[in-house]
């Protein structure tokens, strides 16, 4: 009686904290909008209103009627549900916006001069909408439903999973607009200003904590390593987020602000996040979701978890080093461009290490790489890990990165990382999870997973193979002397050069945009529980949990 | 202090900083006590409890 007591109380200030707190928004929102300073900070007022009054409705209505969320016992998979539907959003229009700037670059009159169709400003919009917006939520989703698995325990907090998932989509849609209508501090990967960067901060610090709380409440003794690395990916993120956007805003109630630092120390802040944005946000959030899915798809343990502890340490005290390899030949001193370089050249061996251990985890059971196109998808997205994780340490290196630095080099490898490994581990991830999440028997198609990967492999391929012939042609260009000692080619011969290769990259975005589609279709139509086309050539790993029998079943002949 | 004696003690802190990390990186995971936990551990995905999955939150 008493127990129940207590929590009836807890539960009480958990519903008061979540008013006051919209309470509180609501109002800010009501300051901004009326007082703000220039239009945008007004409009973003306007959004902040918009979104807190909905909020501070919705609990009021559910505390008035004392309504319990549909979902009070097992997992909280509510919030997973939203945050697949987010990523799958996100991702289509991330990688929309990808190929009209490819085309953009390949065609000029493409942005129909316009200010908020121009390639400096839709560039950051795709940018951060495939990174924070479709990873982002991917790793959100993901790291909510594995921490709940292999913790045996439901996500802590009652609004707190809710308000990460809206607040971040807040943060997403207040950068994108302020993006398009010209509010940036200009920072690569942290274009978004100071009181945009303030929100995230809370969102991500409330993050951290409901993830920290589900990991304390576990059943299971071992924390997994999936989670050890979700939980440095939200760690060092929030670091990196915060001292690297430090800025003093030049009035509370406008947009600007100034950062806090300036020339090469500027440079060094900008690409220790910048890198490490690579480092944990692309790379140690997507290696939990290797961790878990891959074992679990192919129905192994992972081939090696004492490799996967070495893995984690050695690559979380490495990566965060590597950064100053963005600033060769620049004014940083040349001890801090060779420590970055060294530092990325170390990075082989964890990188490798991890690339090994979710391989071989399919070690016995190579035949599901030819008869589930699931799994072929996130052991392609662990090859593609391992490759782009070659090319880089190599473009680290002072004379390859002096041939291949400002190139379109750095565009290919970046996308072999993004579209081979990013995007295709978290679909592999969404593949699986959403026929577990909306307890479906199988996937709506098996044959549309097929198509999807290879329209999207193509795609890659064109892209990246484009982007090293044009990188190095565009490097070998530029470094051309004639015997006289002037340069051979005008700057304007290069552009020229380049453009058959735009064509074929932007041919090859568009081709990814398409697989994207008929991967929404295919998720949709699992969702709605329509009847598989085709669940007799599925593994029984592909059902919801409910719907699968035995704990171990022999892979498919 | 001169650069040339910062950059030495740094650079000789860090190797051996970084040598010690990496040594007791792989003495834990390598310990023969440590086997049975890790083996465990790397079956805890594999390992469904239906209980919590079953159409509890449809």
């Amino acid at each position: 009686m008493a127990a129940k007591t207590q929590r009836d109380e807890w539960k009480a200030l958990s519903d008061f904290l979540a008013i006051g707190a919209a309470a509180f928004l609501v109002i800010l929102g009501l300051v901004l909008a009326i007082a703000g300073e220039d239009p945008v900070m007004k409009f973003h007022g306007c959004l902040l209103l918009g979104a807190s009054g909905i909020a501070l409705l919705y609990i009021l209505t559910q505390f008035v009627e004392g309504r319990e969320p549909a979902d009070t016992r097992g997992y909280a998979d509510g919030v997973v549900r939203a945050g697949v539907i987010a990523t799958v959003f996100w991702g289509i229009a991330g990688f929309i916006v990808g190929d009209v700037i490819a085309w953009q670059l390949a065609f000029p009159a493409l942005n129909f001069d316009l200010p908020w169709t121009s390639f400096g400003r839709l560039r950051p919009l795709h940018t951060s909408a495939v990174i924070f917006a479709f990873g982002g939520n991917a790793l959100i989703a993901t790291s909510f439903y594995v921490v709940q698995r292999t913790c045996r325990a439901r996500l802590a907090g009652k609004w707190s999973p809710w308000f990460v998932f809206w607040g971040y989509q807040l943060f997403i849609v207040l950068a994108a607009t302020g993006y398009l209508l010209g509010v940036t501090q200009s920072k690569e990967y942290a274009e978004p200003e100071w009181y945009v960067d303030l929100w995230l901060t809370i969102v991500w610090v409330v993050y951290l904590l409901v993830f920290l709380a589900t990991l304390a409440k576990r059943k299971e003794p071992h924390v997994y390593v999936a989670n050890w690395f979700y939980l440095a990916f939200i760690v060092t993120v929030a670091m990196l987020h915060i001292v690297n956007n430090l800025a003093v805003p030049v009035s509370l109630l406008g947009t600007q602000s100034v950062i806090l630092y300036a020339g090469v120390q500027d440079a060094m802040t900008q690409w220790w996040y910048g890198h490490n944005a690579v480092g944990f946000f692309l790379t140690a959030g997507f290696l939990g979701m290797m961790y878990y899915f891959v074992p679990k798809r192919a129905e192994r343990p992972i081939y090696s978890y004492r490799l996967s502890v070495v893995h984690f340490w050695s690559l979380i005290f490495i990566y965060i080093w590597a950064g100053p390899h963005h600033l060769h030949y620049t004014a940083l001193p040349d001890w801090a461009q060779t420590l970055g370089m060294t530092f990325s050249i170390i990075l082989w061996m964890p990188s490798w290490g991890g690339m090994i251990n979710g391989l071989m985890t399919l070690s016995g059971a190579w035949d599901k790489l030819r008869t589930d196109p699931v799994i072929r998808m996130l052991i392609v997205a662990v090859a593609f890990y391992g490759m782009s994780t070659f090319e880089g340490p190599l473009m680290s290196i002072k004379s390859v990165n002096s041939l291949s630095h400002y190139t379109d080099w750095t565009i290919g490898h970046v996308h072999s990382g993004a579209l081979g490994w990013v995007a295709f581990i978290s679909f592999g991830a969404l593949y699986c999870l959403v026929p577990w999440l909306w307890h479906r028997k199988a996937l709506y198609s098996q044959r549309l997973v097929e198509w999807h990967f290879w329209i999207s492999t193509l795609g890659i391929v064109l892209y990246i193979t484009s982007m090293w012939v044009s990188g190095i042609l565009q490097g070998l260009m530029w470094r051309a002397y004639n015997s006289l000692g002037f340069l051979e080619y005008s700057f304007v011969e290069t552009v020229e050069a380049m453009h058959p290769f735009y064509i074929i990259r932007a041919i090859g975005g568009l081709l990814f945009v398409l697989g994207a589609f008929v991967m929404a279709y295919n998720l949709w139509r699992t969702a709605r529980g329509d009847q598989p086309v085709d669940a007799t050539d599925q593994p029984s790993v592909a059902a919801a949990p409910e719907f699968r029998p035995g704990e171990y079943t022999a892979p498919a002949e | 202090m001169e650069y040339e004696q910062v950059a030495s003690i740094s650079q000789v802190a860090a190797l051996i900083f970084f040598i010690v990390l990496f040594a007791g990186v792989v003495i834990y995971a390598f310990w023969p006590g440590n086997k049975k936990r890790f083996d465990e551990a790397a079956k805890l995905p594999l390992e469904d409890d239906p209980e919590s999955d079953k159409g509890k939150d449809g």
